[in-house]
């Protein structure tokens, strides 16, 4: 049963908004979290790969949620050019129907309502402030009244902006993307590989995450820039026909990642944004798994605080902010590490990738191509100082 | 001025169009997708950001 008020209202149960629901319900607030899809977890517009490091150190993390361990990184430039990378970092492919959904179990552990098939139609005002939400909770539309509600809704984000905040993504900074979850391939299971070309994946790249021995998620991001001409779900049949004519398509999804520069703002009165809805991805990978649940945790812990002062406006909430701010000035650099890497043409990638192989495998470190990139193109040297700037 | 062709069949219900939305003139849900007339502008965002062209730009000279 929905009840007619809540301390706080998530909407959205992917990793930002059952992260939210958890640290409220864990603090002692009573909270819904609302998700229009049937099931949590499905489907899966993800290729699921995480640093372990990183999801470490929000959770315990369990043998169940893991697809695949990955111990490097292939890269390959436009010319065919293959570079493997020395590691920093051991990394998993995640099983994200199995993952979200114990995310939403542990919020539910925790004393959080989990509602599926309940669409939040909108906001509701009180002196200004968000007072609740208007859901359709399986056809039966009401109203639920809510202290603090937290915009956790994904790409499709409608929230921030039902509350007055400019949430659109600028065209150009989100990537158009398609994948397929296929099998029958040829790959070695312990390498993600990324291609980078403007024929293969124009201001973007194309990626292939290993999922098990012969299983992949594959990938590719186009930007808004190119999209109109280039259509992902083209380009992907084009490669994979290409690459893997013997794969079995399993599933094929699209979707698109925020890839921008940090939002002005986060919140408003009674309302914060986390995960995609606030745009915090990396903008120059995409990923956003892991900076969604940190951004829920912190968004549900502040909303609690709020709600103990009695202070719901937007000012006790920018705590929230000065919280995010560090994540915020690292976003701000991918964002320029993106503009260069994205601006560089098909001939300066094979030289790059050129000069790199001439390195032993071990000296192959971001930094080091950084090096031979500006050996091969000392104009970079200007791009890469605005990186510091 | 007309608002972009809709093609259900197409359509993965995927969101990335009502990212780039600068009117917030659709409205997504599980299943069903809805341009708001009466807040479309007609600027053919969500046409060139669609991954599988379920979005069209509208040609009234020929037939869809
Ligand atoms: C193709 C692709 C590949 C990616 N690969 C990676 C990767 O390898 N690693 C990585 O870290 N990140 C990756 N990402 C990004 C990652 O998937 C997202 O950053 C992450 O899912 C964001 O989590 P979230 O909780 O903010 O939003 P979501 O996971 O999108 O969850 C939002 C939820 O809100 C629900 N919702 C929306 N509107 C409403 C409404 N009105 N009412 C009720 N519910 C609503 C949606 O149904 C959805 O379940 C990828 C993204 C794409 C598209
Ligand atoms: S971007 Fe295209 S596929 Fe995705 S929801 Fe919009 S119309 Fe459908
Ligand atoms: S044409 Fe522009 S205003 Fe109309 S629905 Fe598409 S993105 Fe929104």
């Amino acid at each position: 049963m929905i009840e007619k008020n809540y301390d706080v209202v998530v909407v959205g149960g992917g990793p930002a908004g059952s992260m939210a629901a958890r640290a409220a319900a864990h603090a002692g607030s009573t909270v819904a979290l609302f998700e229009k899809d049937r099931e949590i977890g499905i489907p899966v517009r993800c290729a699921e790969g995480v640093g372990a490091k990183a999801l470490g150190s929000l959770l315990e993390i369990r043998p169940e949620w893991i697809s695949q361990r990955i111990s490097g990184v292939r890269f390959i430039a436009p010319s065919g050019q293959s570079v493997d990378m020395a590691n920093d970092e051991i990394g998993f492919i995640l099983n994200r129907k199995i993952f979200d959904a114990d995310l939403a179990k542990f919020a539910g552990d925790s004393g959080a309502h989990i509602f599926t098939k309940t669409y939040v139609e909108g906001l509701f005002f009180q002196d200004g402030h968000v007072a609740g939400v208007r859901i359709n909770h399986l056809g039966h539309r009401m109203t639920v009244e809510a202290k603090i509600v937290i915009g956790a809704d994904g790409v499709e984000s409608r929230v921030g902006r039902w509350a007055g905040l400019h949430t659109q993504t600028p065209i150009h900074d989100m990537e158009s993307c398609a994948q397929v979850t296929a099998g029958n391939l040829e790959i070695e299971p312990s390498l993600i590989t990324f291609y980078f070309s403007h024929e293969i994946a124009p201001g973007g790249y194309l990626w292939i995450f290993p999922k098990g021995p012969d299983i992949a998620n594959i990938g590719l991001g186009v930007s808004g820039e190119y999209s109109r001409e280039h259509k992902p779900v083209e380009l992907l049949q084009n490669f994979v026909h290409r690459h893997f004519p013997r794969a079995v398509w399993l599933s094929t999804v699209f979707g698109g990642v925020p890839c921008s520069k940090p939002l002005e703002s986060l919140v408003a009165d009674g309302l914060l944004l986390a995960g995609d809805a606030a745009h915090q991805t990396n903008p120059l990978t995409g990923g956003g798994i892991i900076s969604g649940m940190l951004s829920g945790k912190l968004a549900g812990e502040t909303a609690v605080k709020a709600i103990r002062t009695g202070d719901l406006g937007r000012h006790f909430l920018q705590e929230y902010e000065r919280q995010w701010q560090p994540e915020a000035e690292k976003q701000e650099k991918f964002y320029k590490i993106k503009e260069f890497v994205f601006n560089l043409r098909d001939k300066d990638f094979d030289q790059i990738a050129a000069a790199v192989l001439s390195l032993p495998a071990e000296k192959r470190t971001l930094v080091n191509i950084f090096r031979k990139a500006l050996i091969k193109k000392p104009s970079l040297i200007f791009d890469i100082l605005k990186l510091f700037t | 001025m007309t608002i972009p062709y809709y093609r259900q069949s197409q359509c993965d219900f995927c969101g990335t169009c009502v990212g780039v939305c600068p009117e917030n003139a659709i409205e997504l849900a599980e299943t069903t997708l809805v341009i708001l007339e009466d807040l479309c502008t007609a600027c053919m965002n969500c046409v060139i950001i669609c991954p599988t062209a379920a979005l069209e730009e509208r040609d009234d000279r020929k037939e869809l």
